[in-house]
């Protein structure tokens, strides 16, 4: 009897690790291996045409101290990705709360919120490139139409961010709406009457019953909202090459120039670790915090 | 009484709302569209003009003459049919093995495929480029295809394994009391299950290989291999005062992703909603 139960249970093992042979794969030759890789180019001198030599840390060093656009890009990459991240999460929020509502055509008002997400980042790169035109752009032209003055959009310093922000808001949200638009249609409906038959109004609804209903979704859209807008590249890469004077060169965007530019390898190579930890002590943080913040049904508390 | 007068303004109110926020949400796209239709003339007017008065088909002819966009075409589709492809096969399978079996190390490569998510795909770029330049397969479309078939993205591993928890495990039990062997038992029950999560992923990874900007940049160097995200890129870069044909262009990039969006919109929005709610 035992016998034939290890079997069975060596049986269900191997098969599942059969199974799940692809993905294995995959994370050890497409992630694993190459976060080692680049972790030992990073500690070389490599750029493709000499044979590289260990220098240690000295790329990192090079990067917190002498490097010229690294701190720059630092402060423009955090700003975009806090910026971003706030108004994607308050927008996506505002919309799912509206199409919540007992109205009609439901359907079709999601999708055109949702068709933005769909239109490819580089095809939204040219479109917005023409809004944003300084001289006959829709955007500059509608400000006029209402008496306010021009502004120079991605030509500018202080709005090149703001502007592609703009643009992310647009073209990124349509996701967090629809995960926002469940989790409100499954807050339940005795929970929100009874708040209304102690006399209260939908702001009352709307912070004691469904803020903390939906936490765990707003946790999650905010996750991935800081994920995402940590990659941004194309954006910037297509409209504005990182200008004007760096104002919009984003980490990712740096990175790319380094190692494919620059062809400076072992440079490139401890900017991905850079980001990597970055990302790992975010990540950490954010979910060491949740528990505070983040009410789950059935939880005590 | 005037509790449904309150209600009633309450509803005029919303309906002004999301009236004026999809207008304003639809207003690039409707730019887009009209700017492709027009003469230069016509687009350089001010006040603006709303829609012209003779629509110019000619934006779209000049379009494809400048740059070979049914090449690019081709070549898009060559990148994306297995992508779609691997992503359905090896995520299904992979997540069948993580979400239905106990082995060791399992719960290790379930955090480490979640981790993948959270890891930005720029960081492992070079070792990944330097790989298949070591291998000659820089400027094919190999690099491009080849990872997709180990577990087909981790989003999408995830987000199947998320389904199958859903699925109550009697009827895994039920067949292998049958008899019936784990391959059969997902080939035969579990696929169909999971059959709307495994359009959404194929929707979503149609939509990704389409979109994708970053690795064709990386790979593709030469004009005959460009996807059309790559071409679109060229294009901007020499045509950036002839709005009307850049609009033309990128219109023909935008309207197929939006057709499958519109067609398999009910899927898109139960595999969206799955990953965010049950995650």
């Amino acid at each position: 009897m035992r016998t034939r139960k290890f079997h069975a249970e060596a049986r269900e093992a191997t098969s599942g690790f059969l199974f799940a042979l692809p993905v294995i794969l995959g994370l050890l030759v497409w992630v694993i291996a190459p976060m080692i890789g680049v972790l030992l180019i990073s500690l070389t001198d490599w750029n493709v045409l000499k044979t590289p030599n260990w220098v240690g840390i000295s790329n990192y060093v090079k990067l917190f101290t002498t490097d010229l656009y690294f701190w720059n890009t630092l402060k423009v990459t955090f700003y975009y990705v806090v910026l971003n991240t706030a108004c994607a999460t308050l927008y996506s929020l505002i919309v799912a709360m509206l199409l919540n509502q007992k109205i009609r055509g439901r359907g079709i008002y999601r999708s055109i919120f949702y068709l933005p997400t769909i239109v490819p980042i580089v095809a939204s790169s040219a479109l917005w490139l023409w809004l944003f035109n300084p001289d006959f752009g829709l955007f500059n032209v509608m400000l006029r139409g209402i008496g306010l003055h021009k502004s120079l959009w991605l030509s500018s310093q202080t709005t090149v961010v703001p502007s592609i922000v703009l643009m992310s808001v647009w073209g990124g949200a349509g996701n967090a709406i629809v995960i926002f638009l469940a989790a409100l249609q499954g807050v339940p409906r005795e929970l929100l009457e009874a708040v209304e038959i102690d006399g209260g109004n939908w702001w009352h609804r709307f912070r004691a019953i469904m803020l903390p209903m939906i936490s765990p979704v707003t946790f999650f859209n905010v996750v991935t909202g800081l994920i995402n807008s940590f990659a941004i590249f194309t954006q910037s890469y297509v409209m504005t090459n990182g200008g004007p004077n760096n104002s919009s060169l984003f980490y990712v965007l740096l990175l790319y120039r380094e190692g494919f530019q620059r062809n400076n390898l072992g440079g490139a190579a401890a900017l991905s670790w850079v980001l990597i930890v970055i990302v790992s002590i975010l990540s950490l943080l954010i979910f060491r915090t949740s528990r505070r913040w983040i009410y789950y049904e059935g939880e005590q508390r | 009484m005037r509790l449904t007068a309150t209600r009633a303004m309450g509803k005029g109110v919303v309906y002004l709302l999301l009236t004026a926020g999809a207008a304003l949400c639809f207003l690039p796209v409707f730019w887009l569209v009209r700017s492709s239709v027009m003469t230069l003339g016509d687009i350089f007017k001010y006040p603006p003009i709303l829609w012209p008065a003779a629509i110019r088909w000619e934006n779209f002819s000049e379009a494809m003459k400048a740059s070979p966009f049914l090449l690019y075409f081709r070549n898009t589709l060559i990148v994306l049919t297995p992508n779609v492809v691997g992503s359905l096969l090896t995520a299904s399978m992979s997540a069948y093995g993580l979400a239905r079996f106990r082995f060791p190390l399992r719960n290790f490569w379930f955090a480490l495929v979640l981790g993948a998510i959270i890891l930005p795909p720029a960081v492992v770029l070079i070792p990944q480029f330097l790989m298949w330049s070591k291998l000659h397969f820089v400027n094919t479309f190999l690099p491009l295809i080849v990872p997709v078939w180990f577990g087909g993205g981790a989003f999408n591993v995830f987000l199947l394994r998320q389904f199958f928890l859903t699925i109550p495990k009697d009827y895994d039990d039920a067949a292998r009391m049958d008899g019936a062997s784990y391959w059969r038992i997902y080939w035969q029950i579990m696929v169909p299950f999971i059959k709307p999560a495994l359009i959404a992923v194929g929707l979503f990874q149609f939509l990704f290989a389409w979109n994708d900007f970053f690795n064709p940049l990386i790979y593709l160097s030469s004009k005959e291999t460009y996807t059309l995200a790559i071409g679109l890129r060229f294009f901007i870069g020499s045509y950036s005062t002839f709005w009307n044909n850049l609009m033309a262009a990128s219109l023909i990039v935008i309207v197929p992703p939006v057709i499958v969006f519109l067609i398999g919109q009910r899927y898109f929005v139960e595999g969206v909603t799955l990953t965010g709610i049950k995650g």
